[in-house]
Order: C-alpha cells, then sequence, then structure tokens
C-alpha cells in the first residue's frame, strides 16, 4: 500500500515537471494548452490516486473520489474552452518554416 | 511555506494594480484570490477558506467580469 | 512522504505562476491560470490528507467548482470580440 501510494506520487511528480517545463518553453497559445491540459490532468490524477491509497477505505476516500472525478471531467472543458476562446479571438497557431514573403524562398509543405 | 504564498501575494497584487489590460487584471485577481484562499487553509481556518473559494474566486470575478464587459476593456494612457 | 509532496507542489505553484506573470496575450494567462488552479487543488487535498480532517476536503470541492464557473464565465463573455488581443 504504501508502495504503490510512492510510486504514484512520484509518477505525479514527473508529470508535473513535464507540464511546467512545457507551457514556460513552447511558442504558441495551442501548443502551451496542450502542454498544460494533458500534464495537469494526468499529474494531478496522480497525487489524487496516491493520496487515495494513503487515506484507506473510510469517508475520506469518497470525498476524495467525487473531486476526482469532477476534477476529470471539468479540466479537459476547461482546456477545450480556453482553445475556443483562443480561435475566436483570432490568435493564429504557430509554424516553424513560416516567412514573411513567400516569394523569396521556397514553401516546405 | 506560507512566507512564499506571502510573497507570490504582493507581486500579484502589485502587478495588477499596474497592468493596462484589464481582462488580465480580473486573471490576476483570480490568482490573487487563489492564493489567499491556500493561505487561510495552511492557517487552520477551513471556514474562512471555503468562503474565500466562493465569494473572492466565483462571485467576485463573475461580477468584475460583467463590470469590464459593461466598459471599455483597455485603460488609455 | 506528503511532506515533500506538499512543498514539491508549492514550488511548482511557484514556477507556474510565472506564464500568468508575463504571459503575452490573456489566453496565456489563462493557461497559466488554469494550471496553477490544478495545482492547488492538489495541494489542498495532500494537506488534508495529511492532517486528517474531513471538513477540509470540503473546501477542495467548493474550489474547484467555482474555478471552472470563473474560467466558463470568463471565456463566455469574451469570446468572438476578434482583434482587440
Amino acid at each position: 500500500m504504501n508502495v504503490a501510494a510512492l510510486v504514484f506520487l512520484v509518477l505525479g511528480a514527473v508529470f508535473n515537471i513535464m507540464g511546467n517545463l512545457g507551457v514556460l518553453i513552447f511558442p504558441d497559445v495551442y501548443t502551451r494548452l496542450q502542454a498544460s491540459s494533458t500534464c495537469s490532468t494526468t499529474s494531478v490524477l496522480s497525487f489524487f490516486i496516491g493520496c487515495m491509497l494513503i487515506a484507506g477505505w473510510g469517508p475520506m476516500t469518497g470525498r476524495l473520489l467525487v473531486i476526482t472525478i469532477f476534477f476529470f471531467i471539468t479540466n479537459p472543458i476547461a482546456a477545450h474552452i480556453i482553445a475556443r476562446f483562443a480561435r475566436q479571438t483570432g490568435i493564429v497557431p504557430w509554424r516553424q518554416s513560416f516567412r514573411k514573403d513567400p516569394e523569396s524562398g521556397e514553401q516546405d509543405g | 511555506m506560507v512566507e512564499v504564498l506571502l510573497a507570490l501575494m504582493v507581486v500579484n497584487s502589485i502587478l495588477a494594480l499596474q497592468i493596462r489590460d484589464m481582462l488580465a487584471a480580473v486573471l490576476l485577481l483570480g490568482a490573487f484570490s487563489l492564493l489567499s484562499c491556500l493561505v487561510f487553509f495552511l492557517m487552520n481556518a477551513p471556514d474562512v477558506a471555503l468562503t474565500e473559494a466562493a465569494v473572492g474566486t466565483g462571485v467576485g470575478t463573475v461580477v468584475l467580469i460583467w463590470i469590464v464587459y459593461k466598459t471599455e476593456r483597455r485603460d488609455e494612457a | 512522504m506528503l511532506v515533500y509532496a506538499m512543498y514539491f507542489l508549492v514550488i511548482s505553484i511557484l514556477v507556474s505562476m510565472a506564464r500568468v506573470v508575463i504571459g503575452p496575450t490573456v489566453a496565456d494567462r489563462m493557461v497559466g491560470l488554469n494550471l496553477v488552479t490544478a495545482q492547488t487543488l492538489a495541494l489542498l487535498v495532500v494537506i488534508s490528507v495529511s492532517k486528517e480532517r474531513l471538513i477540509l476536503l470540503d473546501v477542495a470541492l467548493v474550489y474547484d467548482i467555482f474555478g471552472f464557473v470563473g474560467i466558463l464565465v470568463m471565456t463566455r463573455y469574451f469570446s468572438g470580440r476578434r482583434g482587440e488581443l
């Protein structure tokens, strides 16, 4: 029980470091949103499962289960809503081979 | 742990006063209210933290967004 | 074990608040606020399991609901205003 909880907490910490790194160094809103949404959902879910394993069977586990299910539903919905907001306010997605004048060089597909 | 959160609250409040975009200021006030709820939670006051989470994060953000929607979004000069 | 998780989450909140502070557009700040909200929820749950008090989990549930409602209202009012960012 204790080793399984430690494994889940370490997994959550690893996902959390990946998510923070992605949010800090990615170049665009959409890529940052992808890193933030996937890594934060997975890491917080891992933390919740580790806390459930530590707390044992009881009334605390029921509330943790309710919070986990609600968070697992609402966080991807919030990420989708932010992506729709960024799309509707006119932010263009980032491309690596973006050229200012397309006549000067050949474009890659 | 509490000291780090209090320093972050000071940074957030100064930036929310200095920024020109009103929607960003509302976002920074939301982050300020979040950290305030966390500080209340760490000081063993769960009822105050519950009220702060309900009022500061929910109702306060909704009312401020409504005010910004009724007026101009950018502050001039 | 939970104490190290608490310190890790506080440092992680401190790092990911940088995107809220330096974000160029409002959508960037909103992404950072979503990340900070998720990590704060994890920190609340870890503290309440560490202290073994049942009343502290209600704060986490209420916080989760109202954070989602805040993001919902924030994007509902300002979507469709193209070119203001």
